[in-house]
């Protein structure tokens, strides 16, 4: 990659943000808790060594941000636009509020990731985890996809309460989820030739980020989870 | 100004701690670094740390650490005092003075035994009797406050950011096997050198980021105890709790995790060992009132370990992690790594679930 590389040490998070968008595309390092790295960008390229802090490219607008180690909470908060790599693991409610853009996580996601993710018409938020997901996957969901890999299980590869209140959107599980609880307003099946297809270029993007194999990832079982109504909570307070 | 106690105080915050598993002992300073990172997630309005192991040479004595309003207040205080317990050493809490941390009260610590012939008397136990004082002395409203009293630990607590907290009690000079350390964000407080975290009762230390919800229904059952709440602070009844749960009833650690951030019925209802799920349902019915219900992630420091838990819904954030004999724990990884940046085996608790570390052989710390 072409461009500079800034040393967060020492510097907060406005500091940091006011060098990468003077910078452009830039390697950041020593990066050691500092919130917001990456907030609303639009075309920057950053790369990050060390640990950034909390909202990891929140509002991110079309950056590229990508973490080689781990993240904390709330990774892509209310993010519109752009990708989000991360190659460790990853903190609570990632991609919260999500309305657009990816994020890709090799290792495993916290609590409440994909909460209250949305979408409208071409702006269809994703979400892939390639280790596992923690309790409260897809909390309201409201739209998006999210995939959950569960490569090197040993368990469930989500916990408890998965797709509480979901009520839109999409949500990939590899492997057969047996011993999953789902609750009663969701239908999780067995993917289909067709619901695979509609996986296969987040899949290769993700294989290609992180040198998986696709063609076995997309070989292998999954089983989809879908609300079973566009609208559940239509008669709740006035029939809408 | 009102003071804590007269104002109901939610708060933000962030925690951090180490221990060293055999008993190495680490100064104050490390825990600090912790906190640095963090520095967001306080406001100013409280710092403070728990070390354990900190005073060997007096380690038979109770550390009592006060906060008088005036000398007044110290002379009266300690003329109590002296009625119930032998005080072996008496003196100023060594401060450094600095701009960030003004307005300091009377800090001084006592080390005493308590007096035979009085437990006698009372017919209680040394722990049961140093409870009893401390309750009364925080009740009196005297002009003096007792904010540690342990063995052979210490709480250091004031208005202030925790690293500048650090620096003015001189954190580096102290050597422990683990240090608790908190930063806070109340929301709406006048912020009183009493209601910082950690929040202490013989060697029990708590500190917490979050804000429960159960305070009140926690609180009513606590004071049938004797426990007197007089901060008004979510976190104060969290360790009288403890105390309770784990001095006078005897429970474990997990027993006692199992009562605060309870299991979910349906939970223990799926459950396959029917006699795990026999014991819970136990604890559920005998302790119904001391569930602790909002978001909480809390560290329990205690003579020979820490405790780190999460609420059952892990609405708060908390991570551990290892390296060599020392375990790390923290709101977020990154202060984790600014204590130890070749940090192994990080990961986050499942909500409810206590993350218990004590030392490889008790008294390790000697």
């Amino acid at each position: 990659m072409d461009g500079k590389t800034i040393s967060a040490k020492g510097l907060d998070s406005r500091a940091i943000n006011d060098a990468i968008r003077e910078a452009g595309d830039c390697l950041l390092t020593d990066c050691l808790g500092q919130r917001f790295i990456g907030a609303g960008m639009n075309t920057e390229d950053i790369t990050i060594e060390g640990i950034p802090g909390n909202a990891l490219g929140a509002y991110c607008n079309g950056a590229r941000i990508t973490v080689h180690g781990s993240a904390q909470d709330a990774v892509g908060d209310t993010m519109n636009d752009g990708v989000i790599v991360v190659h460790g693991s990853i903190g609570d409610a990632a991609g919260y509020a999500m309305r657009g853009g990816k994020i890709f996580v090799r290792g495993n996601a916290g609590y409440r990731a994909g909460i209250h993710m949305k979408e409208y018409k071409e702006k269809v938020p994703l979400i892939v985890i390639g280790g596992c997901a923690g309790c409260f996957l897809g909390e309201y969901q409201a739209g998006g996809v999210i995939v959950v890999l569960g490569l090197d299980a040993a368990g469930p590869i989500v916990g408890d309460f998965p797709c509480t209140g979901m009520h839109g959107g999409k949500m990939f599980l590899r492997g057969s989820c047996a011993g999953i609880t789902f609750p009663p307003q969701v239908t999780a099946r067995t993917a289909t030739a067709e619901d695979m297809a509609s996986i296969r270029v987040p899949l290769e993007e993700f294989a290609a980020l992180f040198g998986q194999n696709a063609d076995e990832l997309l070989a292998s079982e999954f089983t989809v989870v879908t609300p079973d109504s566009r609208n559940p909570y239509q008669r709740m307070y006035v029939g809408n | 100004m009102m003071k804590e106690g007269q104002l109901r105080i939610p708060s933000g915050c962030a925690i951090a701690a180490v221990i060293d598993r055999d008993g190495g002992r680490m100064p104050g300073s490390l825990v600090t670094e912790a906190m640095r990172p963090m520095h967001e997630r306080s406001n100013g309005l409280g710092g403070g740390f728990a070390g354990y192991g900190i005073y060997p040479e007096y380690r038979d004595f109770y550390a009592l650490h006060f906060f008088f309003e005036n000398r007044d207040a110290r002379k009266s205080c300690e003329a109590s005092l002296k009625e119930r317990f032998e005080i072996v050493q008496s003196e100023l809490i060594p401060t450094r003075k600095i701009p960030t941390v003004t307005d300091e009260p009377v800090i001084w610590r006592y080390f005493v035994d308590p007096l035979k012939s009085c437990l006698a008397a009372e017919q209680v136990d040394e722990r049961e009797f140093v409870v009893r004082t401390v309750m009364k002395i925080n009740t009196e409203n005297r002009g003096g406050y007792v904010f540690s009293s342990g063995k052979n630990m210490g709480a250091f607590k004031a208005v202030g950011y925790p690293e500048d907290v650090s620096e003015f009690y001189r954190l580096e000079e102290y050597e422990g096997y683990a240090w608790t350390a908190h930063g806070r964000y109340p929301t709406n407080t006048p912020g009183w050198w009493g209601g910082a975290h950690p929040f202490t009762l013989l060697d029990w230390s708590v500190v917490h980021n979050g804000e429960i919800s159960s305070y009140d229904a926690n609180r009513r059952w606590i004071e049938m105890f004797g426990y007197k709440c007089t901060l008004q602070t979510d976190t104060e009844v969290i360790t009288y709790i403890m105390d309770y749960l784990l001095r006078r009833q005897g429970l474990t650690l997990e027993e006692a995790a199992s009562v605060v951030a309870a299991p979910f019925w349906s939970k223990i209802d799926a459950m396959q060992d029917p006699k795990a799920a026999e014991k819970l349902r136990y604890l559920r019915t005998v302790f119904p009132s001391l569930l602790v219900t909002g978001p909480f992630s809390i560290v329990l420091g205690f003579d020979g370990g820490l405790m780190a838990l999460n609420d059952r819904l892990k609405l708060r954030s908390m991570v551990v992690g290892e390296k060599g004999s020392r375990v790390y724990i923290a709101s977020e990884e990154a202060a984790i790594r600014a204590m130890e940046p070749e940090a192994e085996n990080i990961f986050a608790p499942v909500g409810g679930e206590p993350v218990i570390v004590t030392l490889n052989r008790k008294g390790g710390a000697d």
